[in-house]
């Protein structure tokens, strides 16, 4: 039975809770992060990255993925759920920012920032872009290549994907440098891997065979990069290789003269600048719209320089 | 996938070893044609491809999707399914990793667990499906789902590495035929995939457990009423597929160096049409693992050839499916006229 003492009483906790809810938010903010993976050493580096600025400026942070980058669908489900939960701002790195632009201006409507990681987003909505640009990075590798082969010659690429922001720009940069720059240098092949380790081995594999004077491949991400390297080493041509991102496999094979060298983003220190970003926009504070947290070239000789182990991971 | 359906009228004949051989041989030499067209085809198209460095990355590419179309195919023959073959590989992957670079135990010990720790999974799986009658499909989807953030879980979703293992990488990436005969450097991952299409041809044309795998894909109540215990040998199967997936673990970590964690999802649907295309009913029944294995060379094939001629990525993928269609809609003319 339902008494008015009880409505009485149910609505005072409720004000009571909503009062220290209130508080509770300024004292401890929730920021939700959004990722495009979750299970790939980078995002985890990423996600160190986060948890790190969490620490220091004493909000909560939650940090999520789909399984691969392909599954648009499941990380709009996310965001939804994250904007749901009513957090101070929310990190969010589009997959397809086409698609979550809906989503984006709920956020915009309720007041929650949003700041844009990894890569940015079609649209002004977000406060703040944290990322790499993948684009300069890729010309980086594109201009390390050309000199390494000596400005002529067949040259492939293995890139994880056709379809994600960063597999199109790693792949464009590339391709436009050395187009733009380098007459003398073809590209004959550009196969998609997705970042499978396996896959990409086979690909190169094959990619010797059809092509046997290739003089250099780019792997364009940490899977393709060690997939490129294996089916190189299985297939016992020599080959200029040039990777992306670290991990151990592809440090080793950094080290061991398997390749010759790699891009490296910063993603600790993006997943860091993201959350120091949402924290000062949910307190009102002005931020830079862009935050490039850069990206170097990095091989056997500057691999164990302090400036480079700080952005690699294994 | 159900068994009992319209099958009930031949189960005599096709329970006679002799019919099912001679439609067996009929259905592998229409899919080994198709096999030799392809090889012969990307050869005249291009020099690059029948040269003895391509065949051997050919059959390289096939020793993981073999081994595991090989597990599929037992599953399949019951008239089941197994859709966790792909993520109970990596499984393994890890489990070896676990025993092997963490534990720091020696190497059979670690190929041991791997291969033990498939047929438990295998095992519960078939539990899950005979026992507990949980559809084949529902049954692996789930056991897909759960080994997957199992792995993830275990490793901290980080690959565990196989650097302290000497030898390791030397089980798919050796080559012992190589050794005996320089000229023919046989990666040992084929020597392996050839080794356990062997045994699993064997064990179902030659024993009990074959006998009735077929049966049980002919028509499981005609067998559970003479007495039979079908959920037994069900959960046997199964089991034994498990262990195979342990195998092809051991075979892509040993490629790799090291047991990756993320990988796995969608190796079972490329495993299941490796299956399909070698001539084996996805009703349970009928089929033979030499087709499967016919049926993985010509994936492995038909990758490799269109990337050598440099067929666009996109495409590809579209003249696989088409080539997985065409293969079952072949198999299913000649039937008919038969």
């Amino acid at each position: 039975m339902i008494t008015r003492r009880m409505i009485l009483g149910t609505l005072s906790a409720a004000a009571l809770l909503a009062s220290t809810g209130f508080s509770l938010a300024q004292d401890k903010m929730y920021i939700p992060l959004v990722s495009k993976g979750f299970q790939h050493q980078f995002w985890q580096a990423v996600k160190a990255g986060a948890d790190k600025a969490a620490a220091e400026f004493g909000v909560e942070v939650t940090f999520e993925g789909p399984d691969n980058e392909t599954m648009v669908d499941r990380q709009i489900d996310m965001l939804s759920a994250a904007l749901a939960k009513k957090p101070a701002a929310i990190g969010f790195a589009a997959l397809d920012s086409q698609a979550a632009i809906p989503l984006l201006k709920q956020a915009e409507a309720a007041k929650i920032p949003v700041i844009a990681f990894d890569s940015g987003v079609d649209s002004d909505i977000p406060a703040a872009t944290a990322a790499t640009d993948n684009k300069a990075a890729a010309a980086l590798a594109a201009e390390k290549m050309a000199a390494l082969i000596g400005d002529e010659g067949e040259v492939a690429l293995v890139v994880h994907d056709q379809t994600s922001r960063t597999g199109v720009d790693r792949r464009d940069g590339f391709v436009e440098w050395i187009a733009a720059n380098k007459p003398k240098i073809q590209i004959v092949a550009i196969e998609y891997g997705g970042g499978d380790h396996l896959k990409s081995t086979e690909i190169t594999k094959t990619l010797l065979q059809a092509h046997p004077n290739l003089k250099g491949i780019f792997g364009s991400n940490e899977g393709s990069a060690i997939g490129v390297a294996n089916g190189a080493r299985e297939s016992g041509k020599k080959v200029v290789i040039i990777g992306y991102d670290s991990g151990a496999a592809q440090k080793q094979a950094i080290r061991d003269g398997l390749m010759a060298g790699a891009i490296t983003q910063n993603p600790v220190g993006i997943g860091y600048e993201t959350v120091k970003a949402a924290v000062m926009a949910a307190k009102g504070e002005p931020i830079v719209p862009t935050i490039d947290t850069g990206f170097y070239f990095y091989d056997k000789s500057n691999i164990d320089s302090p400036e480079i182990a700080a952005v690699l991971y294994d | 996938m159900n068994a009992t359906t319209d099958k009930t009228a031949s189960t005599a004949s096709q329970l006679s070893s002799g019919a099912r051989l001679a439609g067996g041989a009929q259905q592998k030499l229409l899919a080994f044609a198709s096999l030799i067209a392809l090889v012969i085809g990307f050869s005249l198209a291009s020099p690059n491809f029948f040269q003895v460095s391509n065949i051997m990355a050919i059959l390289q590419a096939t020793s993981v999707n073999g081994v595991l179309a090989v597990a599929a195919t037992a599953v399949i023959l019951t008239g089941g399914i197994d859709l966790s073959i792909g993520t109970l590989m990596t499984f393994c992957a890890v489990v070896a990793g676990v025993v092997l670079t963490w534990g720091g135990l020696p190497l059979p010990l670690g190929l041991l667990a791997a291969i033990g720790a498939g047929a438990l999974v295998g095992l519960a799986s078939g539990t899950f499906v005979a026992r507990m009658k949980i559809p084949p499909f529902i049954a692996t989807l789930g056991m897909m789902l759960v080994l997957k953030g199992l792995s993830l879980i275990i490793t901290g979703a980080k690959p565990i590495y196989f650097n302290d293992t000497p030898g390791y990488t030397e089980i798919s990436q050796g080559s012992l035929i190589g050794l005996v005969i320089p000229a023919l450097p046989v990666p040992n991952g084929v020597l392996v995939l050839f080794l356990v299409a062997l045994a699993m041809a064997f064990v179902l044309s030659r024993t009990v457990l074959g006998r009735y795998t077929y049966a049980l894909g002919s028509n499981e109540e005609a067998v559970r009423l003479s007495g039979v215990n079908t959920n037994a040998w069900k959960m046997a199967v199964y089991a034994l597929a498990g262990g195979i997936c342990g195998i092809a673990g051991i075979l892509i970590s040993s490629r790799l160096n090291s047991a990756q964690p993320a990988l796995g999802l969608g190796y079972e649907l490329d495993a299941i049409a490796a299956v399909v295309i070698g001539g084996t009913s996805l009703a349970g029944g009928r089929g033979t693992v030499l087709g499967t294995l016919i049926g993985a060379l010509i994936m492995s094939v038909l990758t490799n050839g269109l990337r050598i001629l440099s067929v666009a990525p996109e495409w590809q993928t579209v003249v696989t499916g088409a080539i997985i269609i065409l293969a079952v809609y072949a198999d299913q003319l000649r039937r008919q006229r038969g």
